[in-house]
């Protein structure tokens, strides 16, 4: 497959699909991040993260609706605003479904998934019925769209930037607050050991429900990022929860590091395959290899060692 | 002890007549086949209380091995339905339309057993079983369980649709596998050869039913709910976990498979939206309802929740989503034991006052089969 190009044509054809790849890592780390939150720490398995980002990507969409109409001569800097507003709305909506949900669920694992798949079902109707069954998607400022020249023969689209940019933050802000700040060690204490952690005076419901709040507005923020790169449509969430759980797993779920590791090489993996064959067979490929690796390594590339 | 105890056995008759009387007097025959098409589910569900509810293996990849079934037996009536008289008109006569619209001019090597029912119809259980063992063999063994189980059997749902969507040429692509007209010169599409399909359907899973019965009652499912409620002793006290494990998930892919055959002979049709992440979920979720630990509730619940995803989508589409979301939080939420829950607490104390000779020679093993089942959870 690899007859017909010559080295350097393959070295610049690697690069570009390896900047492909980046922009599709940004978002597939975003929402894995959210999940490695809740999957990783809690525990929980929430099928509807999906629905969450494309909540995310909704609230972008009105986001820009909203300042085209009434303040059209800020529309420069709406993305920012529309990602504190998808991370609000995403994890209020997260931390109310904890309340409502999750909380009565925490001692059956496999049953969270079956009601969380029910919320999914639910919020996917709740979006076709508000903004129709076709695919949305959002204008971007000019300034934007735009390309940055690094050489002649190589652009850097500023939106993908921005998104590279966005999930430095996010993932860097991530592991602050889980692994350097008081609070997440009252996270992975109540992780480890609820009942003990209970015992020593943390207040275990209200380090859950914001947990699973600060995963969903992740998966928030995953959405708007998102805006930049596809078109939003009800069932959107659905295409990307399974790379999203492989990613998770792959990764070792406890694991930040590993969640960003393992999306890199996916998403690397599989725009790098789809140059050469179909997008098809590379996702078939991809999947395929992370499930023998996982065969081999079940625990995931990187283990963080705790004693259960 | 006794295999059938003497309530077992008024309630698999009560089923029976059920399936073989009061469906096919009381449906007109377009109706009753698509009744036979959620009976074909109901294989599957059978499956899932013997994996799941019993073993406490959740997977999220049943519509894989009742794909695979499907597939199998509808690659034989496609091979039956082009004969090169009946495609003349294509490029390349005697291969599948589809083939010959994806520019093949030969059978593939691996289309070519399927000309033989024989061989058509063990296919049907072996490559689900055998796809079935082969990740049993490597998960099991490697102590792959729970959540992550279900996360990579999904995976599979997941692999197996887009190669299903990509290999158009081989598979017939997002389409799937249509116009399927015969089996062995019998036209399968009369409303005579549905009703006796409907027949031939309802005695195979009153059989699948029987005998998944069976291996509950037996020494061996016993272990089986052992390893849900605590895997470790079971493996301390001499067992190996994983050769239960492996056996139960090829059992429910057996099922499946089955399944999957009588679902193409009975629809029609074989197509990749009956195998992926959608539809293997809810095959759990009919599972759930029908009470995960009880083989008659799933048959019933099955048949219920399709029945009414049919009346609710002809009359108002858009309710029907919320109907079925708000269907799977309630059950899991606040009835977790399914239809069989709610009869085992109100209605099977009643039973047993009205007709008291029903209870004797009831089996010991039901108070422990029957326990919550997320008392495996609990510590």
């Amino acid at each position: 497959m690899l007859a017909g190009y010559s080295l350097g044509e393959l070295g610049s054809i690697m690069a570009m699909q390896g900047f492909a790849g980046l922009i599709l890592f940004s978002v597939f780390v975003l929402m894995a991040l959210g999940l490695a939150v809740i999957f990783g720490q809690m525990g929980v398995i929430n099928m509807a993260h999906g629905e969450f980002m494309i909540l995310g990507a909704y609230v972008t969409f009105l986001t820009s609706k909203l300042f085209t109409t009434y303040l059209p001569q800020a529309f420069g800097v709406y993305f920012f605003v529309a990602v504190v507003l998808a991370f609000i709305v995403a994890g209020a909506l997260g931390m109310l479904v904890e309340w409502a949900l999750i909380r009565r669920l925490y001692k059956r694992p496999l049953d969270t998934l079956l009601a969380t798949w029910g919320l999914s079902l639910i919020l996917q109707q709740v979006y076709r019925s508000i903004f129709g069954a076709r695919e949305v998607g959002v204008d971007q400022p000019d300034w934007m769209m735009g390309a940055m020249n690094i050489t002649n023969s190589i652009q850097i689209p500023i939106n993908g930037l921005i998104v590279m940019v966005l999930t430095t933050f996010i993932a860097i802000g991530v592991y602050l607050l889980i692994f350097r700040m008081g609070w997440g060690k009252q996270v992975r204490a109540v992780m480890a050991n609820r009942a003990m952690a209970g015992a020593v005076g943390i207040d275990t419901e209200r380090v859950d429900r914001i947990t699973f709040g600060l995963g969903c507005g992740i998966a928030g923020i995953a959405g708007s990022a998102f805006t930049m790169i596809g078109s939003t449509s009800p069932t959107a969430g659905q295409l990307y929860i399974v790379d999203t759980f492989l990613i998770v797993v792959f990764g070792g779920a406890a694991s930040l590091a590993g969640t960003i590791a393992s999306a890199f090489a996916i998403s690397q993996a599989r725009s790098t395959l789809e140059f050469f064959l179909s997008g098809s067979m590379a996702q078939v490929i991809v999947l395929l290899a992370v499930i023998a690796i996982l065969m081999i390594r079940p625990q995931g590339l990187f283990v963080l060692k705790v004693r259960r | 002890m006794t295999f059938l105890t003497r309530k077992d056995m008024l309630w698999f008759v009560v089923l029976a007549l059920v399936l073989l009387i009061v469906f096919p007097l009381g449906l007109e025959t377009f109706r009753l086949n698509l009744f036979g098409k959620y009976l074909t589910y109901g294989f599957v569900v059978l499956g899932l209380v013997l994996c799941w509810g019993d073993a406490g293996i959740l997977s999220l990849g049943q519509g894989v091995f009742f794909g695979l079934g499907g597939y199998c037996m509808a690659m034989f009536l496609k091979l039956e339905a082009s004969t090169p008289a009946a495609t003349k008109i294509q490029s390349t006569p005697g291969i599948p339309d589809f083939m010959d619209w994806n520019q093949l001019t030969a059978l593939p090597a691996f289309w070519q057993p399927f000309h033989s029912l024989a061989f058509s119809l063990v296919a049907v259980v072996a490559v689900p079983t055998l796809l079935a063992f082969g990740i049993g063999l490597a998960m099991f063994t490697r102590r792959v369980g729970g959540t992550y189980f279900a996360i990579i059997t999904q995976a599979f749902a997941a692999i197996l649709t887009i190669l299903i969507i990509g290999q158009q040429g081989y598979t017939g692509g997002v389409n799937g596998m249509t116009d399927l007209r015969t089996l062995l010169g019998w036209d399968i599409r009369t409303d005579h050869a549905k009703m006796i399909l409907y027949f031939v359907n309802a005695v195979l899973l009153l059989g699948a039913a029987l005998l998944s019965h069976v291996v509950r009652r037996s020494k061996l499912g016993r272990i089986l709910v052992a390893m849900r409620d605590k895997e470790d002793r079971v493996r301390f006290s001499g067992y190996n976990v994983a050769h239960f494990k492996i056996f139960v998930f090829c059992f429910a892919a057996a099922l499946a498979g089955v399944g999957g055959a009588m679902f193409t002979l009975q629809v029609g049709f074989m197509s990749p939206s009956f195998v992926g992440i959608v539809p293997s979920i809810e095959l759990v979720i009919y599972c759930a309802v029908g009470g995960r630990t009880s083989l008659l509730g799933v048959i019933y619940g099955t048949v219920l929740v399709c029945a009414a995803r049919a009346a609710f989508s002809e009359a108002m589409p858009q309710l029907w989503l919320f109907a079925m979301g708000s269907l799977f939080i309630l059950v899991v939420v606040a009835f977790p034991t399914g239809l069989a829950g709610v009869y085992r607490t109100y209605l099977d104390p009643r039973l047993d006052r009205l007709l008291p000779w029903l209870g004797r020679g009831r089996a010991p093993t039901t108070a422990t089969v029957e326990r919550p089942m997320h008392a495996a959870a609990m510590e």
